[in-house]
C-alpha cells in the first residue's frame, strides 16, 4: 500500500490512529491511491521562474485545528458504532440487510473478507442517498430528478413515481453546456442516428473504421493544434489501454499523486516502474527526474529506457491546474516525455477552449501525448489522444483499444464533431466562443462569492471545478440533503476519494448557468453553510484583488 | 639464524644515574631488569612485528573506506550524466506498410450492405448477428431518447450520471437473463476487465482457459492474482490443476481458507469459435469449490432458445454461475457491456468496479437502443430460430467448401455448429507469420473486389498470452440470405485457389 500520509502534520498520532482504524475496512487500496493526499500550501503567488504569462493563483487553506480534531472524533464515533452494530447483527439482534451468499456455496472461500465492507456497511450506507441520484432529463443547467425514498435507512430505495423538477445542476461536468437535446449538435446527431444506427459491431482495425471517425479525428487534431489524433470509445480506457502501448519494462513513469484511477491503472498495466511525486510539486518532480537519470534502474543501474511524466490538466477533486510551464521546462531539460490528461480542462480552459496548453499560451507540440475526453465539455462520450504523426501511427497499430474494442457510436461521434466545430467557430457563429468566455466569467464570479462568504475553497482561481471543504463525515450527507431540499443538486465526496479528514462538496460550473441560477445557488449554499456551520475560512483573502490588478 | 642479544643492548646504562633522578630502588631495579633481562628474540620476529605495527598505524591514519561510492558524485558529474542520457524514442519507428496501419474505410453505415474502400459489399465482418444495427425500431427508440436526454451523460454514475434509462436497462437485463441483478458499463472491453479485479485480488488464484480473449487477460493482469492457464476446453487439464491446488491447500490450510479461487471461461470463444463445456465446469466448480466467471460477449443473443447464451444452451441453472459478463456491442449492436448474477456478487462492483465508478456512464440513447433490442428478442424468439437455421446451413457449406475439398489450402476452424463467427486459417503455414497474414490479406482483398466484405482477425502479436494463428474471420448474420452465404463461400474458395496455388 503506497499511500502517502501528508495532511495535517500537527496531529500525527491521532491522524495515524484514525487512518488505521478506517483504512482497515476499505475494500481496495487502489481506490485510495490515485486520489490521495494533498499539499497544504497557502496562496502561492505566480512562480518566480517567469514562465507564466498570467497570475497562477492556487490556494489550499489549512484545516483549522478544532475542525480536524472534531472530524477525527466523528470518524472515531462512527467506527465504534460500526463495531457495535456489527456485533448486534452477528447476534441477530439487529436485522441484517446485506445480501447473503447462497446456501449451496456457504462452504466456499468467502468472496469478501468480513472486514472488507465495514466502511460500506457502517459509514457509506448512512449517507448513500447523496450519490447515484437518478435523473430523467438532459444533464443541463437544470435537471429533473427521479424521486426516491428509502424505507430502511438507505439499504434499498423505492421510486415514488414523482419527479423533482428544475433542480439546479451543480454536479455534472457540463462545462460548456453542450448537454442539450435541441439545437445544432443534437440535430446533427439525430440525423446520423437515423442514417447509421447506434452501434458499429466491430473494432477500428477490423470493420469499424467509419468515415465519420476519420473526419472527427482530423477535426480533433486541428482543434488541438497537433499533427494527428485518434479517438477511443471510453475516456477511462483511453488512459488504461494506451499507456501500456507507450511504456513497458525498463521505463519509468512519474505520476502525480492525485492522478485519476485510469492513469494509475494504465501505468500499472504497462509493467513500468512507477514513482509518485507530490501533487503539482515541481521540486518533487525535479528531484525524481534527477535521481532517476543519475541512478538508473534500481539494482541493475542500467539507464532507464525512457521516462514518462503523467499529469492532469485540472485535478477533479482539488480544482488545481497543473503547473504546465514548469513541467514542460523540466521535461525538456531532462528529456522526459509528457502525457497530459485533459479530461476536465479541454474545452473548459483557455481563451479558445483548447485546454490547459491554450490557457498558458504554450505550444501543443511541447506536450508529447495530449489526452482528453469528450464526456465533459463536449457532452458526448469517449476520449482522444493527440500528438506527433509517428506516435499516432504507432497507436493506430498498437493501441489495445484499436485492436480489441468496439469503435465509437456514430451519433456520439457526430455530437463531438458538431460541438467542436461550434467551439472553433466553424459553424459560422460565435456561440462556442461565447460559451468559453461565459464559463470563465461564471467561474471567477462563483469562486469569488464563495470565498467572500467565508467557505474554504480549494484550487485554482480559474478552475471551473470548485471544491468546498466540509471536513466532517456527518456534514457530507447533511449538505447533500439540505441542498437537494432547496432544489440544488451538488456532488459531495468523502473518504476514500479524498483524504480522510478532507471531505468536501464539489461544484462544477457550466457556461449554461445563468447569473440568476448562480445567485440562487450561492444564496442557498450560504444558507445551508450557516445551518451546518461550514464557513470555516479564517483568512481575509486578497487574491481576487490581485486578479483585478 | 640470526639472534640479537638484548641483554647486551643496554649494558652501558649506569644504574646510579637513575637513582640520582630520585627514583626509588625497587623501580630502578625493575627498569634495569626489564632492559637487560629480556630473553633473546629472533630477528624475523622483530621484523614481522615492526611491519604489523606499521600496518596498524597506516590503518589508523588512512581515510575511511566508503561503501557507497555513488554518493560521491559531484554536481558536475551528475550534470554530465544527465547530459549524457539519451532516452529511447517515445514510440519505435513504424514502416509505412505495416499491415495494421492502414485501416479499411467504411463509408456510411456498417450494416448488411456496406461500402468498404468505396466498394459496396455484403458484410461478413461486423458482429451484427441479429441485424439490430440498422433496425428501424431500434433507431427510432434511440432517436426518441436523444431528443429527451441529449447525447452525453456528463458524469459518472455516482454524480448525476445515473439516468432512469440505465436503471430500466439493468432491470431488463436482469429479468431477461433471469438473474437477481445486472450492472451496466459504458464500454464492452472494460466490463470483464473491471469485474475480475473487483473480486480477485493479490494472492487469489484464477484458472483460465488458454484461449481467453484479451479483455480477460487485461482484467487478470490488473487483479495481480496468481494465474494458472489450462489447455483450451480441456477439462482433464483443468482438473489436474485443481487437484494440484487441492494438495497445496492441504499443506497450508490456513492460507487456503482465505485464498479465493475462480475459473474464468468464455461461453463462445471469440478466438476459436467453440463453446465451453459448461456442465462439466459446473461439476468441477462444486467438487473443488471454485467460483465460475463466464464471459458471454459472443454467445449472448446467439446461443440458447431465447438467446440467453451458453447457460440456456446447455440448460445449466444460471445461479450456478457466479458472474456472467457480456458486451452489448455484438448481437445487441449498441455500445457498452453488462455483468449479471446474484446481488450478493454483482452489487460489489458498484463501489469496486473501476470502469463503473470512475467512468462516465453509458449515453442514454445507447441504453435505450439496447432496451429496444431486448424487446425484439423477447417478443420474437423466431429471430433466434431463423438464426439457428443459418448455423446449420453455414456449417454444411463450410464443410462442403473447406473441409472436404482437398484442393483448398484454407482450413476452417469451426468447433461447433453454433459459431456465428468462424475463423479460416491456412492449412499449411508458410513458416512466417507476416507472410501468412499477407496471404490471408490478399484473400480478403480478392473478396472485397467481388463484393464480399471480410476481415482478418486482429491481434497484438506481442501482447497476447497465447497468440492464435492468423485467420480470416467470417461472420454470419441473420440478414444474409442463403445466396449471399453461398456466394461468399465460393468466392473465398476461388480466392484461396487463385492466391495460394
Amino acid at each position: 500500500m503506497s499511500i502517502i500520509i501528508s495532511s495535517c502534520s500537527r496531529l500525527p498520532v491521532l491522524h495515524i490512529i484514525c487512518e488505521l482504524l478506517v483504512r482497515a475496512h476499505v475494500p481496495s487500496p487502489e481506490w485510495a491511491h490515485s486520489l490521495y493526499a494533498v499539499q497544504h500550501t497557502a496562496c502561492n503567488g505566480s512562480s518566480g521562474l517567469g514562465l507564466y504569462s498570467r497570475p497562477f493563483i492556487e490556494s489550499f487553506e489549512e484545516t483549522p485545528m478544532l475542525v480536524a480534531v472534531l472530524t477525527y472524533m466523528g470518524y472515531g464515533i462512527l467506527t465504534i458504532f460500526g463495531y457495535l452494530r456489527d456485533f448486534l447483527r452477528d447476534w441477530k439482534i439487529e436485522r441484517c440487510h446485506v445480501a447473503r451468499e447462497r446456501e449451496e456455496q456457504r462452504d466456499f472461500v468467502p468472496l469478501y473478507q468480513d472486514f472488507e465492507n465495514f466502511y460500506t456497511r457502517n459509514l457509506y450506507m448512512r449517507i448513500r442517498d447523496s450519490w447515484n441520484r437518478p435523473i430523467c432529463s438532459v444533464p443541463g443547467a437544470k435537471v429533473d430528478l427521479v424521486e426516491r425514498v428509502s424505507p430502511d435507512y438507505n439499504w434499498t430505495f423505492d421510486y415514488t413515481g414523482k419527479v423533482v423538477e428544475g433542480v439546479i445542476n451543480m454536479g455534472s461536468y457540463n462545462y460548456l453546456g453542450f448537454a442539450e437535446n435541441t439545437g445544432y449538435c443534437a440535430d446533427a446527431s439525430a440525423e446520423v442516428t437515423m442514417k447509421y444506427g447506434v452501434g458499429v459491431a466491430s473494432t477500428r482495425q477490423e470493420m469499424g473504421n467509419l468515415d465519420r471517425h476519420e473526419e472527427m479525428e482530423e477535426l480533433v487534431a486541428k482543434f488541438l493544434g497537433v499533427e494527428s489524433a485518434m479517438a477511443f470509445g471510453m475516456g477511462f480506457a483511453t488512459n488504461s489501454m494506451n499507456i501500456p502501448a507507450l511504456t513497458g519494462k525498463g521505463c519509468l513513469i512519474l505520476s502525480d499523486e492525485l492522478n485519476h484511477a485510469s492513469l494509475v491503472l494504465g501505468a500499472r498495466l504497462s509493467g513500468s516502474t512507477i514513482r509518485v511525486f507530490k501533487h503539482n510539486n515541481m521540486q518533487s518532480l525535479e528531484k525524481m527526474l534527477r535521481d532517476a537519470i543519475v541512478h538508473g534502474q534500481p539494482r541493475t543501474h542500467r539507464p532507464w529506457k525512457k521516462i514518462l511524466i503523467l499529469v492532469e490538466g485540472i485535478y477533479s477533486m482539488e480544482g488545481s491546474i497543473v503547473r504546465l510551464p514548469e513541467v514542460i521546462a523540466l521535461k525538456k531539460r531532462y528529456r522526459a516525455y509528457l502525457y497530459l490528461d485533459e479530461a476536465h480542462s479541454i474545452g473548459a480552459l483557455g481563451p479558445g477552449g483548447r485546454g490547459v496548453v491554450d490557457y498558458f499560451g504554450l505550444d501543443p507540440r511541447d506536450v508529447d501525448v495530449m489526452m482528453g475526453t469528450f464526456t465533459k465539455s463536449f457532452g458526448a462520450a469517449g476520449g482522444y489522444i493527440g500528438g506527433r504523426k509517428e506516435l499516432l501511427e504507432y497507436l493506430r497499430s498498437h493501441s489495445h483499444s484499436a485492436v480489441y474494442a468496439a469503435s465509437m457510436s456514430p451519433p456520439v461521434v457526430e455530437q463531438i464533431i458538431a460541438s467542436m466545430k461550434c467551439i472553433m467557430g466553424e459553424d459560422g457563429t460565435t456561440l462556442g466562443r461565447d460559451r468559453v468566455q461565459q464559463l470563465a466569467e461564471n467561474t471567477l464570479y462563483f469562486r469569488r462569492r464563495l470565498t467572500e462568504m467565508g467557505f474554504i475553497i480549494y484550487g485554482n482561481s480559474d478552475s471551473p471545478v470548485v471544491p468546498m471543504m466540509l471536513y466532517m463525515p456527518a456534514k457530507i450527507g447533511a449538505f447533500g440533503r439540505e441542498m437537494l431540499k432547496r432544489n440544488i443538486g451538488v456532488v459531495v465526496v468523502g473518504f476514500p476519494a479524498t483524504p480522510i479528514i478532507e471531505s468536501r462538496a464539489r461544484f462544477c460550473i457550466s457556461a449554461a448557468h445563468t447569473k440568476d441560477m448562480l445567485d440562487t445557488a450561492l444564496s442557498v449554499i450560504s444558507e445551508v453553510g450557516d445551518l451546518l456551520q461550514v464557513k470555516y475560512s479564517r483568512h481575509e483573502r486578497l487574491i481576487y484583488d490581485q486578479i483585478q490588478d | 639464524m640470526l639472534f640479537i642479544d638484548y641483554s647486551s643492548a643496554f649494558n652501558t646504562i649506569i644504574s646510579t644515574k637513575l637513582r640520582t633522578l630520585g627514583l626509588n630502588t625497587s623501580i630502578c631495579n625493575w627498569i634495569l631488569d626489564f632492559l637487560m633481562g629480556s630473553p633473546q628474540a629472533p630477528a624475523y620476529h622483530l621484523v614481522l612485528e615492526g611491519i604489523l605495527i606499521l600496518w596498524i598505524i597506516r590503518l589508523l591514519f588512512s581515510k575511511t573506506y566508503k561503501l557507497q561510492e555513488r554518493s560521491d558524485l559531484t554536481e558536475k558529474e551528475k550534470e554530465d550524466l544527465i547530459e549524457e542520457w539519451q532516452p529511447e524514442p517515445l514510440v519505435p519507428p513504424m514502416s509505412k506498410d505495416h499491415p495494421s496501419l492502414n485501416y479499411d474505410i467504411v463509408t456510411g453505415p456498417p450494416s448488411h450492405k456496406i461500402i468498404v474502400n468505396g466498394k459496396e459489399c455484403i458484410n461478413f465482418a461486423s458482429f451484427n448477428f441479429l441485424g439490430f444495427l440498422d433496425n428501424e425500431r431500434v433507431k427510432q427508440k434511440a432517436l426518441t431518447s436523444l431528443r429527451r436526454y441529449g447525447v452525453g451523460t456528463c458524469g459518472p454514475r455516482g454524480f448525476y450520471g445515473t439516468f432512469d434509462v440505465h436503471l430500466e436497462l439493468e432491470d431488463r437485463l436482469a429479468k431477461f437473463m433471469k438473474t437477481e441483478e445486472a450492472i451496466i458499463y459504458s464500454y464492452g472491453f472494460a466490463t470483464i476487465a473491471s469485474a475480475i479485479p473487483a473480486y480477485s485480488k493479490r494472492g487469489d488464484i484464477v484458472f483460465v482457459d488458454e484461449a481467453a480473449c484479451f479483455s480477460i487477460q487485461k482484467g487478470l493482469q490488473a487483479s495481480r492474482s496468481f494465474i494458472k492457464y489450462f489447455k483450451h476446453n480441456d477439462m482433464e487439464d483443468l482438473e489436474r490443476l485443481l487437484k494440484e491446488q487441492e494438495i497445496e491447500d492441504q499443506r497450508n490450510p490456513r492460507k487456503a481458507r482465505v485464498t479465493r479461487r475462480f475459473i474464468i471461461v468464455e461461453g463462445l470463444y471469440i478466438n476459436t469459435a467453440d463453446v465451453c463445456p459448461l456442465p462439466d465446469l459446473v461439476k468441477l466448480k462444486y467438487k473443488y469449490k471454485v467460483r465460475i466467471f463466464l464471459e458471454e460477449s459472443m454467445s449472448f443473443g446467439v446461443l440458447g432458445e431465447h438467446g440467453r447464451g451458453v447457460t440456456e444452451h446447455f440448460g445449466v441453472n444460471i445461479d450456478d454461475i457466479d458472474l456472467i459478463s457480456a458486451n452489448m456491442e455484438n448481437a445487441v449492436a449498441s455500445i457498452g457491456g453488462f455483468c449479471c448474477g446474484r446481488s450478493f456478487v454483482i452489487d460489489h462492483q458498484r463501489l469496486s468496479g473501476q470502469g463503473y465508478c470512475f467512468s462516465a456512464s453509458l449515453p442514454p440513447m445507447l441504453a435505450a437502443a439496447a432496451i429496444e433490442a431486448l424487446n425484439i428478442m423477447e417478443e420474437d424468439p423466431v429471430v433466434i430460430l431463423i438464426w439457428f437455421r443459418f448455423f446449420i446451413f453455414m456449417y454444411d457449406l463450410v464443410n462442403k467448401y473447406f473441409q472436404i475439398d482437398s484442393y483448398s489450402a484454407v482450413k476452417s476452424v469451426i468447433g461447433e455448429v453454433y459459431a456465428p463467427a468462424l475463423h479460416l486459417q491456412l492449412e499449411r503455414s508458410s513458416g512466417s507469420r507476416d507472410t501468412d497474414v499477407r496471404m490471408l490479406r490478399s484473400i480478403v482483398d480478392y473478396c472485397l473486389e467481388r463484393q464480399i466484405a471480410l476481415t482478418l482477425a486482429r491481434y497484438l502479436d506481442k501482447e497476447e498470452r497465447f497468440l492464435p494463428p492468423p485467420s480470416i474471420r467470417v461472420v454470419v448474420t441473420i440478414e444474409q440470405t442463403e445466396e449471399d452465404i453461398e456466394k461468399a463461400a465460393s468466392c473465398i474458395r476461388e480466392a484461396a485457389l487463385a492466391i495460394l496455388k
